[in-house]
């Protein structure tokens, strides 16, 4: 009773609290003299400046054929030596200043983000610049990186997360770009070659991919000169990369990988939804339902709490630039897997066929609009959401809007994508481990 | 490593790992978070951070019990009770905690250590009062029932399996703990032995509900978008009734003398990458040669913090025979703190060779010490954390609520970068050599298992 009474409150709450979080957090877009755009929110709270940015189209898909790998190789070695710096001396100019820079490869875009307290900005904004438009990849730096990497995958090799991982893109988007290892294989990392990095890094860092989320303690008038000096002199722009639309393969399959190991690592997952299909919200609304949001979802209720059989179970959408996927895991021991699988699948097949009730959606919104400003408690958080929402193009009001986007989402329309998304029949099922009385199809 | 949760995809898994002294640094001006605390009349400590970047707020309920506290053929029981303080009370339904958490767009979670457990919530400012009305009603009504605790035994072995078993690595860092400590709970896996997390039972999980969980052995955090008066009121309201209860006093075993360094092995055919490390028994901020912990932490960043350290510099850079190594000093712990070096080869390389040059390394630091302006980098970048973790709610929470029940004092917490700070050459080569004694120490090496 108390409970039903609070969710009314919550409800009403909620968008006040959008309110009162929307002046917290109020977005500028920035353009500066050479037209470089950065979303901006300007924050004195802490005296540190936060800066994420993401070459768009730029990640590992890009790789060359039999030189997979090379976009992660180049991330690594961003910060290993530029301009007239070698590679130990700009990481302890790094350190000097106790400045944070990374750069990280993902299938789609390539990234890099930097944070460094606000009296450290020259040096700090200085060593971008050169580590984006001077990286050296001299050779020592080079060959040591490569043998990281080697020793990685190695390390990595009978990991059960990884291989299922590695199972599942090779079995759903079989001959695509997105099948092959982002992370390489010691035969292609070994064909990398200097010209490959300074090249791939050439055509890919230009302003026409270029997004940037900035946060912190900054003018705007600053901004704008910083954002000149670091990426003003980058390309306008660059080839382009014809990766084609993919729809998943294997629907109906079932990989086992053989491994000695007590506990059976296991994926599932079908087509999934874009980022930019009219139905997103719903879909979001239905699978936080069915499979997300931490300690409670369907799938948890069933497989962990009434059965205990396992300690980690999920389902999430998966959006990507050129396909889109509904993938969902869990982790049980051997014996356990069939009931794991059967519990699942007639979660999968119910969630499809009879959809979800009111309440539940209710709750989901609740939860949806809550839990959504609780990533602006740091600047990272609010830096990842200003390059996220620039990605999936959406409106600078965003986070004011993004409640209204939820809250449109009726009964009819969670369920109809319910009917449309979830196909117990077209699921992919890799396993790792023993699982017992389970083995490939064909 | 020591750390376990209730979620295992949570973010905050991979901080909580940190020493408490990561969190917390300086800019020698002192204060870091801030903090303003208070007593309840029933012993609760109650401490306020405020922060109003955003309108959201933090709690975090911290009981000084953990896995060292367990009794012998017990182990697991502390987080197993973790895990079933989600499963209802007097007045809410098995998993209702955690719904009505979620219906109002919160994030909760909770994890336990050797030393502590900790249970937390983030939320819209104006929940606050749902979040605490909630955490302290299953801080003394806990109903628990074979019906609901059978199945959480079975899902604390999945998480068993998950953590441990299925990794060759992990299994090695438990045995390691098993050999490096001779008598202490610290030996222990936080999250159990298989067989004995098996016989766990109801009746033990509320025997050691009722004898550690009382407002007098915990302390209350609200870190976020709120006043001291607000904080105040809510607390009085909601855990100001519960009655205190005395609790045990945390005696453990102590060590004894270590007089032989110890050697573990693991070789496992799933291994392709070997790995070689020692880890010393050292003094912790609360316990041994105190006056040795802030030093250790300035001597395992210069000696092995990062790109820059001097055995990633030797070993990885300039000869070019290790994939990684690097240095890690623990001192949070309320008995002992721990000191570890670690290496691995680069793929196919020679494993006994890279372990003779790693302690050769080592050696050869301790004899000629590190250059100043080393010394002063390792410092800087240590003591930037401490606005780094002004960043963001849960550092502040989690720096101070591992003091409380650590052994340390919120003043402790706030003095922090000041005492990294003022760590001189001297003291650094003084606690070198006082913690590297092979005589408190296990080496261990993983190996790929060869067929014959």
């Amino acid at each position: 009773m108390i409970g039903r009474i609070g969710a009314g409150i919550a409800i009403l709450l909620s968008v006040l609290t959008f309110t009162s979080t929307v002046h917290a957090t109020e977005i500028r877009k920035v353009v500066s003299d050479k037209g470089i755009v950065a979303w901006f929110v300007p924050d004195q709270s802490v005296p540190l400046i936060t800066i994420n940015f993401v070459f768009r189209g730029a990640g590992s898909a890009t790789d060359p054929d039999g030189k997979e790998g090379l976009a992660e190789m180049s991330s690594a070695l961003l910060d290993e030596g530029a301009g007239d710096i070698d590679s130990v001396d700009f990481q302890r100019r790094l350190e000097e200043i106790a400045a944070q820079m990374s750069f990280s490869a993902g299938r789609d875009h390539y990234s890099g983000r930097l944070r460094t307290l606000s009296v450290e900005r020259d040096k700090a904004f200085d060593l971008l610049r050169l580590a984006l438009t001077e990286p050296r990849f001299d050779e020592k730096p080079v060959e040591r990186i490569r043998g990281q990497l080697i020793a990685s995958l190695r390390q990595n090799a009978e990991n059960p997360q990884r291989i299922s991982g590695k199972t599942w893109s090779e079995t759903v988007f079989s001959g695509h770009p997105y099948s092959r290892p982002a992370s390489g294989t010691e035969q292609t990392l070994a064909a990398v070659s200097k010209v490959d990095l300074q090249s791939f890094v050439e055509k890919r860092f230009t302003r026409h991919r270029l997004v940037i989320g900035v946060v912190g303690d900054i003018s705007e008038a600053e901004l704008k000169q910083r954002l000149d000096r670091v990426f003003g002199d980058l390309p306008q722009t660059g080839p382009k990369f014809n990766i084609p639309e993919v729809r998943p393969s294997g629907a109906g399959k079932t990989v086992v990988i053989q491994k000695p190991i007590p506990q059976s690592v296991l994926i599932v997952g079908q087509a999934g939804i874009k980022r930019e299909d009219p139905d997103w919200y719903a879909a979001l609304l239905v699978t936080r339902i069915f499979g997300g949001g931490g300690l409670s979802s369907r799938l948890y209720e069933e497989v962990r709490e009434k059965r205990g059989l396992a300690y980690s179970v999920y389902a999430y959408l998966s959006p990507m630039e050129k396909s889109a996927l509904i993938v969902g895991g869990v982790a049980t021991q051997n014996s356990r897997v069939g009931e794991s699988l059967d519990v699942i699948q007639a979660e999968w097949d119910r969630l499809g066929k009879e959809g979800i009730t009111d309440d539940e959606l209710r709750d989901a919104k609740t939860y949806s609009n809550g839990s959504f400003p609780l990533r602006l408690a740091s600047s990272r958080g609010i830096a990842r959401l200003l390059v996220g929402m620039q990605i999936s193009k959406l409106g600078i009001d965003y986070i004011k809007t993004r409640p209204s986007l939820i809250n449109a989402v009726t009964l009819d329309d969670a369920n109809r994508v319910a009917r449309r998304l979830y196909d117990a029949d077209k699921l992919t099922i890799v396993i790792v481990g023993e699982p017992e009385g389970i083995s490939s199809t064909r | 490593m020591s750390v376990i949760t209730r979620f295992c995809s949570i973010a905050l898994h991979a901080f909580s790992l940190l020493t408490a002294s990561a969190f917390f640094a300086n800019d020698s001006h002192a204060v870091v978070f801030s903090p303003k605390s208070f007593e309840l009349d029933n012993g609760l400590q109650v401490v306020v951070i405020q922060n109003d970047r955003a309108p959201i707020v933090m709690q975090m309920l911290w009981y000084r019990v953990g896995a060292a506290d367990e009794e012998p053929g017990e182990s697991g029981l502390a987080h197993f009770l973790e895990h079933l303080l989600f499963k209802g009370t007097k007045t809410t339904a098995p998993g209702e905690f955690s719904r009505t958490v979620s219906r109002i767009g919160g994030r909760d979670n909770a994890f336990t250590s050797y030393d502590f457990t900790a249970y937390f919530q983030r939320v819209a400012a104006h929940e606050l009062e749902t979040i605490m009305r909630l955490e302290a009603d299953r801080m003394h009504n806990l109903v628990l029932t074979d019906e609901v605790v059978l199945p959480e035994r079975d899902v604390v072995l999945e998480e068993r399996r998950s953590r441990t078993d299925n990794s060759p690595a992990a299994q090695l860092r438990e045995q390691v703990r098993r050999a490096l400590y001779l008598n202490h709970p610290y030996g222990r896996p936080v999250i159990g032995w298989m067989s004995e997390i098996r016989k766990l039972t109801t009746e033990k999980a509320l025997a050691f509900y009722r004898k550690h969980y009382s407002p007098s052995n915990a302390m209350l955090i609200i870190a976020g978008d709120v006043t001291l008066e607000r904080v105040k009121d809510l607390a009085e309201k909601y855990y100001g009734p519960i009655p205190g209860r005395t609790v045990p006093q945390r005696v453990r075993p102590k060590e004894p003398p270590h007089r032989a360094a110890r050697r573990v092995v693991l070789k496992n055919a799933r291994v392709r990458l070997p790995a070689v490390s020692r880890t010393y028994l050292a003094p912790s901020y609360a316990s041994g040669e105190k006056q040795n912990a802030h030093p250790l932490e300035v001597l395992a960043q210069v000696l092995g913090g990062g790109t820059t350290s001097r055995l990633y510099r030797k070993l990885v850079v300039e000869r070019g025979i290790a994939s990684g190594a690097g240095a890690w000093y623990r001192g949070d712990g309320l008995d002992y703190g721990e000191f570890g070096i670690y290496a691995s080869p680069k793929a196919g390389g020679d494993i006994a060779a890279l372990e003779k040059a790693l302690f050769k390394e080592l050696d050869a630091a301790i004899v000629e010490g590190f250059k100043a302006e080393d010394i002063k980098r390792a410092k800087k970048l240590i003591t930037a954390q401490a606005t780094y973790v002004r960043d963001g709610l849960r550092a502040g929470p989690n720096a101070i609520g591992q003091a409380f029940t650590q052994g340390q004092t919120i003043a402790d917490v706030e003095a922090w970068p000041e005492r990294i700070a003022a760590v001189t050459p001297e003291q650094v080569m003084k606690a070198a050599w006082t913690v590297f004694d092979d005589k408190n120490s296990v080496t261990s090496v993983l190996l790929p298992e060869v067929r014959k």
